[in-house]
């Protein structure tokens, strides 16, 4: 079967097969480059569509700084003027960071929530992504209520046996929540607001207009 | 403090074999016998250390720079096999004392997903250690991968010593052999899920 | 033996999970659900298949000395390309699965075939023997996947068909174990009353 070995005809083949290898790699990776963007692109922009109100255009992506940490965040607009914004936010869950995608509507009501990524026991804290639990945070307005467990003295039923992962959310939440005074605080000086903001700039969305009605 | 967060959530909670269900070959091929559960450990806890450095340096400062992310999975499993071929060779030549415990696990050890495992566990999860999420440096890397090679050795040191026990007693026909074992691996198991929370 | 053969083999006699007991790690690790663990039983039938086919294909011209790093280099290059097909038509499924998709270079599953059959037999029949394999992996994984779904969330393929929780420990790592060591305990007596 096969070939006796000898010095030279292992470096060969060896070569032959990695520089085979990585020009296959190449090509796949060229053709399937696209359609990769395109659908971390369509995850991004669902996630968008289900948290905020419907809108119009491309959801304008920018990052903020909030007490010493980037944030990314999508302003949406119909009919030019602002109806929300999608807050990506993160926390301490039990198995991971919990990360979530917040719209937040422009008079400062939690429209909906998103979870973009987990990676909490199953059938426990991953139960976080079911509507039971999610479904709490829907018109939530938080400056009504408290974005807390209700352990905690807050107004969210926690998931059963499973505090943490509640936390975490409520956490990222509460986060979203400052990160949109900071924002709205920095477009408009005159608000006054806790949060601290050091910079606030637009930069251009790169999903190549990918529009999601 | 963060580093003991670390040790103690790879050794106990996040345990390698019990619930990451990485290296299960090994756990339950080579656990028949104490002394060669030790061995293998071992040489486990040696390859993994290194090769996350290996692999961790070969990320940042070869395939990030070049943008050549994709070629992650052919190029670390490269680097294990050849990482481990050398430390054959090197054992062979200084410590052959050494190399006649550990050596006959060796080969099998460029196989061990828990090796690439823990090499691409580093370079592509964020963790949650102390705070923020974020992605581990250097020492935090070196450290996490000491840690869960450790934590593969008490695991495989515990079930193999469980299984020498069983190996006297009689078991029905059908569970002979990897039934049994796996219904004990179940149980220990178990018992380390009353770590978690611990972290 | 027949092309048939070659594939029916690898479902009863020579199933990877139920007899030969390979390819551990993404077994126990990703059946939380019938779902998942037919994803990752197809992703591993794929790699099979087509490094079979590239390793019986090249086997003549590879020195003996330098096989295994040359078979490794061919398994990591499909499994390169599996991911970026995952990534781009079924994002969900690649980021369910995680960091078991790379894994796959170092399933001895695939290794094995290609140490034991591959190497020595022709192209065709080398992918009639990933096939039956393949197969053999996603049907015992899809199996595990179900009965752990069915115990401990109370569903099946997605379809909850009993209100509120199963029993847990099924979908955690102990019920893992379990459930696969009792499949093997029945596969074993179904398979010697024949």
């Amino acid at each position: 079967m096969a070939v006796q070995s000898s010095f030279k005809n292992m470096v060969l083949s060896l070569m032959v097969i990695c520089f085979v290898s990585s020009a296959l790699l190449a090509v796949v990776y060229v053709v399937t480059k696209a359609p990769i963007e395109a659908a971390s692109a369509a995850k991004t922009n669902n996630a968008i569509a289900q948290v905020v109100p419907e809108f119009d255009g491309t959801p304008e992506k920018a990052r903020i700084g909030v007490a010493g940490t980037d944030y990314i965040y999508y302003k949406v607009s119909k009919g030019g003027s602002v109806v929300g914004y999608a807050v990506m936010a993160s926390a301490t869950g039990f198995g991971g960071p919990v990360s979530l995608m917040v719209g937040i509507t422009a008079d400062g009501v939690i429209y909906n929530t998103s979870v973009l990524s987990q990676s909490e026991t199953p059938g426990l804290g991953a139960k976080c992504t079911d509507p039971a639990f999610a479904d709490q945070f829907r018109n939530f307005n938080p400056a009504e209520k408290v974005l807390k467990v209700k352990k905690d003295g807050g107004d969210i039923d926690a998931i059963t046996a499973s505090t943490i992962t509640s936390r975490a959310y409520a956490n990222a939440v509460q986060t979203a929540v400052d990160v949109f005074k900071a924002i709205t605080s920095g477009e408009q000086p005159d608000a006054a607001s806790g949060a601290s903001v050091s910079a606030a700039h637009t930069e251009n969305d790169n999903n190549g207009g990918h529009s999601n009605e | 403090m963060e580093y003991l967060i670390i040790i103690i959530s790879a050794i106990f909670v996040n345990n390698i074999l019990l619930a990451q269900f990485l290296g299960c070959c090994p756990f339950l091929g080579v656990s028949n016998k104490l002394s060669t559960a030790v061995g293998m450990s071992g040489a486990v806890c040696f390859v993994i250390t290194l090769a996350t450095l290996v692999t961790y340096l070969l990320q940042y400062y070869v395939l990030v720079p070049l943008h050549i992310e994709f070629m992650q999975t052919i190029s670390f499993i490269l680097v294990i096999a050849a990482l481990v071929q050398m430390v054959e060779i090197v054992l062979k030549k200084v410590s052959p004392s050494l190399y006649q415990a550990l050596g006959i696990f060796l080969p099998l050890i460029t196989t061990n997903c828990a090796v690439l495992g823990v090499a691409l566990i580093v370079v592509t999860k964020e963790f949650t250690f102390g705070g923020e999420p974020h992605m581990l440096n250097l020492a935090e890397s070196v450290v996490y991968a000491f840690a869960t090679s450790v934590g593969f050795g008490v695991a495989m040191i515990l079930f193999a010593g469980l299984r020498e026990q069983l190996a006297l007693n009689k078991v029905p026909k059908a569970f002979q052999g990897i039934p049994i074992a796996l219904i004990t691996a179940s149980i220990l198991a178990l018992a380390f899920m009353g770590f978690s929370g611990l972290v | 033996m027949s092309k048939l053969q070659l594939i029916t083999k690898g479902l009863i006699k020579e199933n990877p999970t139920f007899v030969l007991i390979l390819g551990m790690c993404p077994t126990l690790a990703t059946t939380t659900s019938a779902m998942n663990g037919m994803g990752m039983g197809l992703a591993t039938l794929f790699v099979l298949v087509l490094s079979n086919m590239a390793i019986s294909a090249t086997a003549p011209y590879i020195p003996d000395k330098v096989r295994i790093p040359a078979y490794i280099v061919i398994i990591a290059a499909f499994v390169t390309i599996l991911q970026f097909i995952m990534q781009a038509y079924t994002p969900a499924m690649y980021e369910t699965l995680g960091l078991f998709i790379p894994l796959i270079v170092v399933n001895c599953i695939v290794l094995g075939r290609a140490e034991a059959f591959a190497n020595k037999n022709s192209v065709i029949d080398s992918a009639c023997d990933g096939l039956g394999i393949g197969i053999g992996f996603t049907l015992a994984l899809t199996v595990l996947g179900l009965v752990r779904e069915i115990i401990g969330s109370g569903s099946a393929f997605g379809f909850k068909f009993i209100s509120g929780d199963g029993i847990l420990v099924f979908v955690l790592a102990p019920g893992a174990f379990l459930a696969l060591g009792y499949l093997i305990v029945l596969f074993r007596k179904l398979t010697d009353k024949k």
